[in-house]
């Protein structure tokens, strides 16, 4: 049903089975947005509960939060935000029949989203060495309060659950770069360049929330 | 699929080449991207934890009868109602309604040939498989499970025992796997929660953008709005069970205080991330049986729908509603009273778009020719019984009472007068309408009517002593009561007999008839009006034969010329 041709012509849509290509366009991108909706939602359960114990530790959240480097998190934002550009550049190639375009621009992202891992992985390691992350002896200490860990425990949750996006974002980026490889979009279709910048846009986005939340509240 | 010879006879039955018969083949049924195939497989399925939820409730009423020789030990007691809360809520009736009939109907009822995303919607089935396993894991003790078969001694075997509701810290500390049981059963019910989100985005993706050119948001069937209000509910809430999931793990793991007070955590912030997906749930349950019963009504009463509008508009706004009231289940677990104020009046607002639904339900009826088919017996017990369960309701949201009836048997009593009055009469009252249209085949009437008062009686016998149970003061979970309440819980568990043998016998008949029946069906056995009734009997692999005729007002009872209209298009 629906076996979707193999032997297509460059750019074509793709044959579906009982929807015609303009609708599967609008569906695919309606559906997307749901999805996003639903992503919202569970990182707005987190910013809730953060609120909720910033407002019952106030003190321990505000001093905690000033372990974090601000600076490595402001260019992690930054890499974030030029990563989300051109992403939408990659859109706009895909529009214009560019597919090389799309390859260069998702290629730039997908860069940018590696370079945010690092930097987090640079950032977790350091909270490693001074005793900040579960199993650590200073964190196992008695010096080390439990609501300092409330702090943390969040801390990890939030950036981990958002890392984790990163990382489905990554993979996103690179199946529709192979796609584009393949000179499979054109100006008649660009259903998954489209939803993937959306999704990357997204992880943008949450970031956007956690830095300030995170890093800045004191 | 091929090129397909329609021989459909005079009344509309489609012997060869139907969705059923096209292709016979196992892998065929596994990897369908036939909406109506994936239907039946979840009903399948959902018959199954239907029939072993029902099993625990049997061996909890057959304890309660006489606790003076108890059958199970309160251990095994507080296992059991685990168990029967568990596989009724998460693994039948949350999925229920709209993976069943919403599944099977949606495209028929809008002219499409399928849902938007088939693919997506064969993984939702498999995902829901998968949530299903790990769920189960999740009640028989992971840990437990894990030293078997590392061949380790075997401490104490416990399963599950915190009730449906896993309240931390209980449930995050002790019990299960200490805990691991909890985790595991979180994220079943994230993982069916993920079954639910893309079943749900699927069909309000579907409703958007697969209507058959004409058929305009105002001229779709009560039942599609149903689905619809449903749809954006599990969308909506369901990411929120997912992420207590994580706090619960990054708790459990990382010994981080989330919900446990011991550690700096507050266990009601628990209670309030677990109601808001759990309260806005019973509206996922109960919506789609409302659009059941606005269908039946009308066919059966041979009259246009009463306000119709109206009925629309109060679906939606009870989805909206159901977001904002969900601390009324924490009046006694410690709030600011301005809060419970505020949450007992949103909850009072349900009342109104659901009090609305039943004046729509009995106007229609009034002076209208009323046939009593099984599925009409179902829809009037529904409207009955929803009242019970409303007014009731009622009750608990009033702050004072609510102090009072917290944790009693009057709470089980109306939400089973809800959920099974409500979801799960609603659910069989649909697959009793529409099983013409599924097999093709009529079902006996007689048992079926047999089977509806064994239900309708046996429901009431069962739940009506358990309101004054409550009322009386008895509290729920509890596998021992002081003897003034020996009688109502005696006849509470002979009520539970006759529901029982009421549902096996409504379910056996389908099957039986489905199996063996030589009565046929044609595309319209009722006369009705609407698109799904156009499409042959049992409907072919692509739903339609002819472009279904979107002209004809769904509703429009008493109009003669709709239902010549609708024959000809069965004829043709």
């Amino acid at each position: 049903m629906a076996s979707e041709a193999k032997t297509v012509e460059a750019g074509a849509p793709p044959v579906y089975h009982h929807i015609d290509p303009v609708n599967a366009y609008h569906a695919s991108k309606l559906g997307m947005w749901l999805f996003l909706a639903t992503e919202i939602l569970l990182f707005s359960v987190l910013f809730s509960a953060f609120a909720v114990y910033n407002w019952m530790y106030f003190e321990y959240f505000h001093d905690a939060a000033t372990k974090l480097d601000w600076r490595l998190g402001a260019i992690n934002t930054a890499v974030l935000l030029f990563s989300s550009y051109t992403a939408a550049v990659a859109v706009y190639k895909a529009q214009i029949s560019d597919n090389r375009g799309v390859v260069i621009n998702f290629g730039i992202s997908f860069l940018c989203g590696l370079i945010f891992l690092v930097i987090k992985y640079i950032e977790y390691s350091a909270k490693y060495e001074h005793g900040y992350f579960p199993g650590t002896s200073y964190w196992n200490s008695t010096e080390f309060s439990a609501h300092y860990k409330n702090y943390f425990g969040l801390y990890y949750t939030m950036t981990g659950l958002h890392a984790l996006h990163v990382v489905i974002g990554m993979g996103v980026l690179l199946w529709v770069i192979g796609l584009a490889r393949k000179n499979r979009f054109s100006s008649r279709y660009y259903t998954p360049v489209e939803l993937g910048a959306l999704y990357w846009h997204l992880v943008d986005l949450i970031w956007i929330f956690l830095f300030p939340l995170l890093y800045l509240i004191d | 699929m091929g090129i397909h010879s329609y021989a459909v006879d005079e009344i509309g039955h489609l012997k060869e080449n139907n969705y059923l018969n096209c292709d016979k083949s196992l892998r065929s049924w596994l990897f369908t991207l036939d909406h109506k195939r994936i239907a039946l497989l979840y009903l399948a399925s959902l018959l199954v934890f239907f029939f072993l939820g029902g099993l625990s409730a049997i061996f909890m009423r057959l304890h309660l009868y006489n606790v003076e020789k108890p059958l199970l030990s309160p251990d095994a007691y507080n296992v059991a109602f685990t168990f029967h809360g568990v596989l009724m809520i998460f693994l039948f009736i949350v999925p229920g309604i709209p993976a069943v009939l919403g599944n099977f109907l949606l495209p028929l009822m809008i002219g499409a040939k399928d849902v938007a995303f088939p693919r997506l919607n064969l993984l939702s089935l498999w995902i829901y498989w998968l949530g299903a396993l790990v769920g189960i894991i999740g009640i028989i003790n992971p840990v437990w499970i894990l030293k078997y078969l590392q061949g380790s001694a075997i401490s104490q075997w416990i399963p599950l025992d915190t009730g449906w509701t896993f309240y931390a810290p209980y449930s995050t500390s002790t019990g299960a796997g200490e805990g691991w049981g909890t985790i595991m059963m979180t994220l079943a019910a994230f993982i069916l929660g993920f079954s639910s989100i893309l079943t749900g985005l699927n069909f309000m993706v579907t409703i958007h953008r697969l209507r058959a050119p004409g058929l305009t948001w105002f001229k779709l069937p009560v039942f599609v709005w149903g689905i619809y209000a449903t749809s954006a509910i599990q969308v909506l809430a369901t990411p929120v069970v997912g992420i207590t999931l994580l706090l619960l793990i990054v708790e459990k793991v990382f010994g981080i205080g989330i919900f446990d007070p011991a550690k700096g955590g507050d266990p009601i912030l628990y209670q309030h991330f677990f109601w808001f997906y759990s309260h806005p749930v019973v509206y996922i349950m109960v919506l789609p049986a409302f659009g059941i019963i606005g269908e039946i009504i009308p066919v059966f009463s041979r009259k246009p729908i009463f306000g119709y509008t109206a009925v629309v508009f109060s679906s939606v706004g009870i989805a909206v509603v159901s977001f904002i009231v969900w601390a009324h289940h924490m009046y006694t677990s410690g709030m600011s009273p301005f809060s419970q104020a505020v949450f007992s009046a949103t909850t009072f607002a349900v009342a109104v778009p659901t009090a609305i639904k039943v004046f729509n339900w009995v106007s229609t009826m009034y002076k209208g020719s009323i046939r009593f088919d099984p599925a009409m017996l179902y829809a009037m017990a529904f409207v009955f019984l929803f009242m019970i369960a409303g007014t009731s309701g009622i009750f608990l949201a009033v702050l004072g009472l609510d102090i009072f009836y917290h944790d009693t048997y009057f709470v089980v009593a109306h939400f089973h007068y809800t959920i099974q009055g409500g979801a799960v009469i609603g659910l069989i009252a649909g697959l009793h309408f529409w099983f013409p249209k599924i097999t093709g085949r009529m079902y006996n009437p007689g048992v079926a009517k047999l089977a509806f008062w064994l239900i309708f009686l046996g429901f009431n016998v069962t739940f009506i002593p358990q309101f004054i149970l409550g009322v009386q003061g008895m509290p729920r979970r509890y596998a021992f009561y002081l003897p003034e309440f020996e009688p109502m819980h005696r006849l509470s568990t002979f009520g539970t007999f006759f529901n029982a043998f009421g549902y096996t016998l409504a379910i056996l008949n389908l099957a039986w008839s489905w199996a063996f029946s030589k009565v046929k069906a044609g595309a319209n056995p009722y006369d009705a009006l609407g698109l799904e009734w156009q499409a042959p009997s049992p409907p072919p692999h692509d739903n339609f034969v002819v472009p279904p005729n979107v002209e004809i007002g769904r509703y429009d009872y008493g109009v003669p010329v709709n239902l010549v209209a609708q024959k000809e298009v069965v004829r043709s």
